[in-house]
């Protein structure tokens, strides 16, 4: 009776840890559901035309530097321009408020980032802080029309 | 010469029925065999929870492998950050199942052939029919019924630590970007891809368990029977694992 009492609960045991499994893999794996790990540090806000192929989570980088994440991306219907939200690490609390935010990739194929450059402004963002400077996700059938209509008007 | 050639495929496509019939019989016996749940546990303890330990570390290095090929690849590329959602496709469709049916196939279907096969040879199954007790209700359903429960969890067990092998390796050695692993991988996993793998997962366990408890049953009575039914049991279960892999690739893509 009590090895039969035992066996139960490893199954037990067992079959908790096989649904925790798929629970992972449903909720943390896939986009049903973004967890934002942290809420430390503090909110900036950036208005694009495009943001790409930019996604929640993507780092946000100063002189290649992670600095913070990117936290939700929306579309505002008001102004029509995407919105990003990030959350930048408490530490960088001296990013000034003429900052410009551009949308880079990393590598050919790599996943896009905000690259932020530090202006030469003595006022420091504060949270909810706007950067006025933005410079959109670098579309590449944008650029080649550009280039096909360049070389097409020679 | 073409004598033993129309032989062995007979013989292949004999086994083949005697396994379907023995499939049937099993599903006729179901109803009564879940009226029984203290035995489907103590089975689903023995072709579960007992694997978990070589599971867990066979997903774990899976996954550290795969951080390790994946990244020298994606890096030739200069495209690292795609390794999470490589790694994860991989891993989720693909050598997931695979992998997890190959080990339960190793680790518990033997355990199932030859005890069922032992049980034949001690002549135990024997004497359960002169009790008029049916060994298709006691012994083989809720053998089978355990290993079709556990599979499936240990595919999900050995996905979710060969993910976290290869972020171990990919972004805490490598130096892949935390948020880009897990966004890029995010952002290309769909539900979709975590059920195709369950499926197979359930498909495989299905076959695992049947190729088990069908090669125990039908082991010439002897210690060498038994010892041929093992090996049988490995080598059907496999083929039988990357032929149905195939199959149901092919209709889920």
């Amino acid at each position: 009776m009590q090895s039969s009492r035992a066996t139960e609960i490893v199954t037990g045991a067992f079959v908790l840890f096989g649904f925790a499994a798929l629970f992972f893999l449903v909720t943390q794996i896939t986009n049903k559901d973004f967890s934002a790990g942290s809420s430390g540090g503090y909110i900036l806000i950036a208005n694009y035309q495009n943001v790409g192929s930019l996604k929640v989570g993507a780092p946000v980088s100063m002189s290649g530097v992670t600095v913070g994440r990117v936290e939700e991306i929306t579309y505002d219907q008001q102004q029509y321009r995407a919105v990003v939200k990030m959350r930048i690490n408490g530490s960088f609390d001296r990013i000034p408020e003429d900052s410009d935010a551009s949308i880079m990739t990393a590598g050919l194929l790599g996943g896009q980032y905000i690259s932020v450059t530090a202006g030469g402004s003595d006022q420091f963002f504060k949270s909810g802080g706007q950067f006025m400077v933005v410079q959109d996700a670098l579309v590449l059938e944008n650029l080649i029309n550009k280039l096909a209509a360049s070389f097409s008007a020679k | 010469m073409s004598n033993t050639i129309v032989k062995m495929l007979s013989d292949t496509l004999a086994g083949f029925g005697a396994a379907t019939w023995f499939f049937f019989r099993i599903l006729g016996q179901l109803p009564q065999a879940l009226l029984r749940p203290r035995l489907i546990v103590h089975q689903v303890h023995n072709a579960g929870a007992l694997s978990l330990v070589i599971i867990m570390t066979c997903g774990l290095f899976v996954g550290m492998v795969l951080g390790l090929q994946g990244f020298d690849m994606l890096a030739r590329f200069g495209s690292e950050s795609a390794l999470g959602s490589a790694a994860a496709l991989a891993l989720v469709k693909e050598l997931g199942p695979v992998v997890a049916a190959l080990l339960f196939a190793g680790r518990a279907g033997t355990a199932l052939a030859s005890e069922i096969g032992l049980m034949r040879a001690t002549d135990q199954l024997v004497a359960m029919e002169v009790m008029a007790v049916d060994p298709f209700r006691y012994v083989v359903a809720p053998r089978f019924l355990g290993g079709i429960i556990a599979l499936p969890l240990l595919t999900m067990i050995f996905i979710a630590i060969g993910i976290f092998g290869v972020q171990l390796i990919g972004v805490q050695q490598l130096g892949v970007d935390q948020g880009t692993f897990w966004s890029q991988m995010r952002g290309s996993v769909e539900i979709e891809d975590i059920m195709e793998g369950l499926i197979k997962g359930c498909v495989f366990g299905v076959a695992c368990s049947l190729i088990a408890v069908y090669e125990g049953f039908t082991a010439a009575p002897t210690a060498e029977g038994v010892g041929r039914a093992t090996t049988r049991t490995v080598v059907n279960s496999a083929v039988m694992t990357l032929i149905l892999d195939y199959m149901i690739t092919a209709i889920m893509l």
